[in-house]
């Protein structure tokens, strides 16, 4: 199976901190959470530095002076922190584009999610912008300058803000725009859309685990300890300052105005950002058939509502006369088609019809229920080997079908999710020595809850759940991508050992009950 | 992909990773820094904003003309709006650095303009020659400045424009 090279790399990225973090702390699975607890510490410190802060042109630096030498312990450690965490939280946000890219999670369905996630990405930079004009230092007036220049190059302007950075001309007024900008302005217009950005996902999660997100301040407070944030010397509108330390995270594009007209600037970032905008336009991917629901076999219990990753199933008045109060109705522009929902059916149940068609609530029109227990069946009546192992693999993962072998077949589904625990029991009971489950890398599903979702339903902890008395010790789960291969096989390996002990386990009891 | 199972290794390379990151941080968040500027330059600023004369002076309205117009529209002079258009040339030790001809903002063109330009030079002592037109009703330029200036190293010599004043220069030493 051929991967796009930027996936292999993010692979192997994600294998690196599974190795050293461990799939629950990894950081890559949570890169949003993870900039969401950035946000947290840039909120708390910058609440407390507004405290001493004195908002004018001859206060500013001053004030900032203040707590960065006399109050070094406390102001002076949240100034560092408040900078040292924004710097973070851009490379956070490049990491998560990366990763959504290089993993196919931009396109098709997910459009929105990511056209309204590119222009976050430039919210946050013009709140540090902001926040590096406030200090009012030679950075800032650099800063302040350079934006001018840029502001001005917008016909709206037209060479009148410019005029506002000669000796003279700024004032406490537009300072104090500034601040009401950086304080309140912007960090509500992210809010926003923040809240847009995610708002086709159900079950959103803003919190990273406490490991991580005590790692991380730990790093970020021995950084602000070790290299405490300074100031350039105070802002002086009648000189040029000779040289300056700019923030590359966020003043990257002001150098290229020492080379370029502001005009060609714009050009530039704005092409960038439509570029990365009309991505989901420029390489298409066709989602596949949506989840169809059949009344006829819907009791409107709402487990697929509940287990949608992308909000996609709602819960209406029944509209067919039916005794059920409820039905659920598929909102196809939001729908992933994953089949999450289809697994999470209770009418997926491949014991209800063993002859007829299997029909249920919700189901995939390019992997009907009726479908996987047919292929279900057929494979395990194809095996020749000693022992009879089916392996169910999301096709996002593993491409289950590179370890069909004499004992072993593998089915490819959309997602692990789609696949009813009451299929599981089905296969073991049709013959099957042990029932493999391989998911995308443990907290990395493709369709976000996937393996997830299975998991807690094997472990009895979401419905539908299997069955205590289905034999567990004959079914395994195993998050896998497609450079796992090796790590599979050694699993498969010791799971064929385990079944052929349980094999010869039943024998010795037959006999001895014979 | 096997999780580590023996927790201080884990820790250490755990460290490990935040130090990389932590360091990538502390190294982007200055580093490198940018000159801007040389140690014997300084940079000229020409900054303001002015509106250029009437395209066509008023007209005082004879009494026919007057009494053809509404009684409460009887304004005695006549006005047009368009302003003239503002050219700008700036000299320094008699080689050209800046030309510049600026329309007059609005879609009547009775608007100013904003000149704004900036540029490093050597510091030192030149000799700063501006010219300025503002009205088509002139030939030529109808406001003039010559002087010799002194600027230091990284200094910002700044050339604005008043109207009453004419050219106003600030941050030379004479």
């Amino acid at each position: 199976m051929i991967i796009n090279p930027l996936k292999r790399v993010y692979l192997a990225l994600e294998s690196w901190f599974n190795i050293s973090f461990g799939t629950e702390w990894n950081p890559l699975y949570h890169l949003g959470t993870l900039s969401f607890f950035l946000f947290w510490i840039i909120l708390v410190s910058g609440i407390y530095l507004f405290i001493p802060f004195h908002g004018s042109l001859d206060g500013a630096h001053a004030s900032v002076e203040y707590m960065t030498h006399d109050q070094w312990y406390a102001a002076g450690v949240m100034r560092s922190l408040h900078r040292y965490a924004s710097d973070a939280v851009i490379i956070t946000i490049l990491l998560h584009l990366f990763k959504e890219f290089a993993s196919g999670r931009y396109r098709g369905f997910r459009w929105f999610s990511w056209v309204t996630g590119i222009p976050n990405l430039w919210m946050v930079v013009t709140l540090g912008i902001t926040g590096y004009w406030l200090v009012w230092d030679e950075l800032a007036q650099y800063v302040a300058v350079g934006s001018a220049q840029l502001m001005d190059a917008l016909p709206m302007f037209s060479g009148a803000m410019t005029r506002n950075f000669v000796s003279g001309g700024m004032t406490d007024r537009f300072f104090i725009l500034i601040e009401f900008l950086h304080l309140l302005g912007q960090p509500m217009l992210l809010l926003f859309m923040l809240w847009l950005h995610v708002k086709r996902l159900s079950n959103v999660n803003i919190n990273p685990p406490r490991g991580l997100a005590a790692g991380t301040f730990l790093a970020l407070l021995a950084l602000s300890l070790y290299a405490p944030a300074v100031s350039h010397a105070p802002a002086n509108l009648g000189m040029v300052p000779r040289e300056i330390h700019i923030d590359w995270f966020y003043l990257n594009v002001y150098p290229l105005l020492e080379y370029w007209p502001a005009g060609r600037v714009w050009i530039l970032t704005t092409s960038v950002t439509l570029l990365l905008m009309m991505l989901p336009w420029l390489l298409p991917r066709k989602d596949g058939p949506k989840a169809v629901v059949n009344l006829d076999h819907c009791n409107g219990c709402g487990l697929c509502f509940d287990d949608c990753p992308f909000d996609a199933i709602s819960v209406q008045a029944r509209t067919d006369g039916a005794r059920y109060e409820h039905e659920v109705v598929v909102n196809p522009a939001l729908c992933g088609a994953c089949g999450i929902c289809a697994g999470s059916c209770p009418a997926s149940n491949p014991f209800r019809t063993p002859r007829g068609e299997l029909k249920t609530g919700i189901d995939m029109p390019q992997l009907p229920v009726d479908e996987m227990r047919r292929l279900t069946r057929e494979t395990i009546e194809a095996m020749t080997g000693d022992l009879k192992i089916i392996v169910f693999g999301c096709e996002h993962g593993l491409n289950v079908r590179r370890l069909d072998c004499d004992d072993t077949r593998g089915i490819k589904l959309i997602c692990s999710g789609m696949l009813p625990p009451t299929l599981v029991e089905y296969a073991l009971k049709q013959g099957a020595d042990g029932v493999m489950v391989t998911g995308c890398r443990h907290n990395d599903c493709y369709f976000r809850f996937g393996n997830r979702w299975t998991k807690m339903r094997f472990d009895g902890e979401r419905k539908p759940s299997l069955r205590a008395r289905a034999e567990h010790e004959r079914i395994r789960l195993h998050g896998a991508a497609e450079p796992d291969r090796r790590e599979i096989d050694q699993d498969l390996d010791d799971f064929r050992q385990q079944l052929r002990i349980l094999n010869q386990a039943v024998a010795v009891a037959i006999v001895e009950t014979d | 992909m096997a999780d580590i199972k023996n927790k201080p290794l884990r820790f250490l390379l755990q460290a490990i990773n935040y130090s990389v990151f932590m360091g990538l941080i502390w190294y982007f968040a200055s580093s490198p820094s940018v000159r801007l500027i040389a140690d014997d330059e300084a940079k000229i600023t020409i900054a303001f904003a002015h509106a250029g004369e009437l395209r066509e002076p008023c007209r005082m309205l004879s009494q026919e003309e007057l009494n053809q117009l509404a009684p409460n529209m009887r304004k005695i002079d006549d006005c047009p709006r368009e302003r003239s258009p503002v050219t700008f040339e700036a000299m320094l030790d008699g080689e050209p650095f800046y030309s510049e001809t600026l329309k007059p903002a609005g879609l009547y063109e009775d608007g100013g303009v904003d000149l704004f330009y900036s540029a490093k030079i050597p510091a030192g002592t030149h000799r700063l020659s501006l010219k300025m037109n503002d009205s088509v009703r002139v030939e030529g330029f109808n406001h003039s400045f010559e002087r010799q200036v002194s600027i230091d190293p990284a200094q910002i010599l700044l050339v604005g424009f008043d109207s009453r004043q004419g050219f106003v220069i600030s941050g030379t030493q004479n």
